[in-house]
């Protein structure tokens, strides 16, 4: 065993508090009672009480979950096809366009997806609003689904489902009873990228929403573009919050999943 | 009949909305503005025909491409971006690399926990992670609170709206990208091959720089493009934390359509930025199929 040396304990010290001060600075300041953000008066949560008053952000952060709901669910059953497709349909016609498309929207820089959707929507005289976002949101997301998932389909075990088959399943219980189980996890975590990547979105939304939808993060942007602001930072604090919650617990609940596995395993071993 | 559907649906969507739009922008880039609504010409005019195909054909020209090339403003804001973009890779590069070093060292029981602390930032608002510097950077701020507290300077810095404070942005928010794959590289080596190479009287320094280092290169060289290639079209960062000698193309663009209203330059402008990061791609991808063979 190498001894953990003192440079390496002191770049995880660093590197964490780097990563993590500025959080923890915003959310200390979100409960500072002056209106003068950098200047502390005393603790205070009357910026949480205003934020929820404010009618435009709750009507934003409703917007932006709607949107995020229903395009993570789409991306997630189009991305999980396409990765289907490119994995297990053989060669087609056209796969290789198939595969540059599911793949490009990755690298793709966001300002050319928003501007050339937008163009789109335009050129077909399609109102911008709460629809148009989600379809903007539905076809960036679901490349980052495909990836997840399709690595996932590569690494298992074909004969389990050709075993399914050859019992007399069909080709749709095969995928409902023996494929879908087992790439589940991969399924689940390209939802949850998709809904972070829609609820993060500020870019591609800006360009695709119209007068009668605005999403959370739009409605953030334009409230910072000229400086730091109170109620930002309650609702920052908020945020952050979720996403901590969110994480551990997932974390948690996988790591038990994993643990009750290895036992199920050892005890099929005894038997 | 299954199959046919599992195919064609996600890739009618692919095509609907993304191959459409992308020659749609094409085709924009191509056109003339013109006063009118859409604010370009020409337009495409199925009733008139064939002869109307060739007449729209005829009308498209690079003369947007040309006005791109003979404006300072746009040579200066690619050349800008790039260098911005490479300069905060190097910066990120060396944040990142003894961060992963360090954790790839730790005990295994430590690992998980020190993986998730670098993913649990991604999970979070990247436009709420570029905002807390705003409050931290600005003249009030709390670093120049803290450096004036501390004596070290009399009269706060200037940090906020320069590119100092976008580089922070960019290494800040694209950190976690570089630690993981150069972690993952690390992670997988022997410690037999660096003790072997102290046995044989390599120094520490000598034995990281001849056996280490050259085994994570796959992971450097990937983390970087990572990092490079979303950077340079970049639009949250330097709109927030950058100021007026802060030139990049994604703001361009931006503002070349929402405040100049000039659809076919905008699309001009995003024909370019593509062909920039076609190279960078192309060699990203080289560099994973290479690793992948390597594995196998």
């Amino acid at each position: 065993m190498r001894r953990f040396s003192r440079f390496n304990a002191v770049s995880l010290t660093l590197g964490f508090a780097f990563l993590y001060l500025p959080m923890l600075i915003l959310v200390i300041y979100s409960f500072n009672s002056n209106k003068l953000v950098t200047v502390w008066a005393g603790f205070s949560t009357k910026w949480y009480g205003e934020l929820f008053q404010n009618e435009a952000f709750l009507d934003a952060a409703w917007v932006t979950l709607r949107v995020a709901v229903i395009s993570s669910t789409l991306a997630t059953i189009l991305g999980t096809m396409a990765a289907y497709a490119l994995v297990r349909a053989g060669r087609f016609s056209g796969r290789t366009l198939f595969s540059g498309m599911i793949y490009a929207p990755l690298v793709m820089p966001e300002v050319i997806t928003g501007l050339s959707l937008l163009l789109l929507f335009i050129g077909i005289g399609l109102d911008r609003g709460v629809f148009t976002i989600i379809l903007a949101h539905t076809t960036f997301s679901m490349a980052f689904v495909s990836v997840v998932v399709s690595s996932r389909l590569v690494s298992f075990d074909r004969s389990l489902e050709e075993a399914a088959l050859d019992l007399g399943a069909t080709p749709f219980d095969a995928f409902r009873l023996v494929t879908l189980p087992i790439i589940a996890p991969a399924v689940i975590s390209g939802w949850l990228l998709a809904f972070t990547l829609s609820l993060d979105d500020l870019v591609i939304a800006s360009f695709t929403s119209g007068p009668s939808a605005t999403t959370l993060p739009i409605k953030i942007f334009s409230a910072v573009r000229l400086g730091v602001s109170p109620e930002i930072n309650a609702l920052s604090t908020i945020m952050i919050g979720l996403v901590t919650v969110g994480v551990i617990t997932a974390s948690l609940v996988s790591k038990n999943t994993a643990l009750r596995h290895e036992r199920d395993a050892k005890a099929a071993e005894r038997t | 009949m299954q199959r046919i559907v599992l195919i064609a649906v996600p890739y009618f969507w692919l095509v609907a909305l993304f191959l459409v739009p992308f020659l749609i922008v094409l085709k924009i880039s191509l056109s003339d503005p013109a006063l009118a609504i859409p604010p370009y010409a020409p337009t495409l005019d199925l009733a008139a025909g064939w002869q109307g195909f060739l007449e729209f054909l005829r009308a498209l020209d690079l003369d947007n491409f040309v006005f791109l090339t003979e404006d300072d403003l746009y040579w200066k804001a690619y050349w800008s971006s790039l260098k911005i973009a490479f300069t905060a890779t190097f910066i990120t590069l060396l944040v990142g690399y003894p961060i992963a070093y360090a954790m790839a060292r730790s005990a295994p029981e430590w690992r998980p926990t020190l993986l998730m602390l670098v993913i649990l930032p991604f999970w979070t608002s990247f436009l709420i992670r570029v905002y807390a510097w705003m409050g931290i950077l600005s003249s009030e701020g709390v670093l120049n609170q803290a450096l004036m507290w501390l004596g070290l300077i009399s009269d706060p810095l200037t940090i906020l709206n320069t590119n100092i404070a976008v580089y922070i942005g960019i290494v800040y928010t694209y950190l976690p990208f570089m630690i993981l794959p150069i972690y993952s590289g690390l992670e997988r080596m022997d410690d037999s091959l660096i003790e072997a190479a102290e046995d044989l009287g390599a120094s520490k320094l000598g034995a990281f720089w001849l056996v280490t280092f050259p085994l994570s290169v796959q992971g450097v060289i990937a983390g970087c493009f990572l990092v490079f290639i979303p950077t340079i079209g970049e639009f949250v960062i330097p709109s927030l934390l950058g100021g007026s000698e802060t030139l990049m193309i994604g703001k361009v663009l931006w503002e070349e359509f929402f405040n100049n209203r000039d659809w076919p330059v905008a699309s001009a402008v995003a024909i370019i930025l593509l062909l920039i990061l076609v190279i960078p791609i192309i060699l990203f991808q080289r560099n994973e199929q290479k690793a992948r063979e390597a594995d196998q």
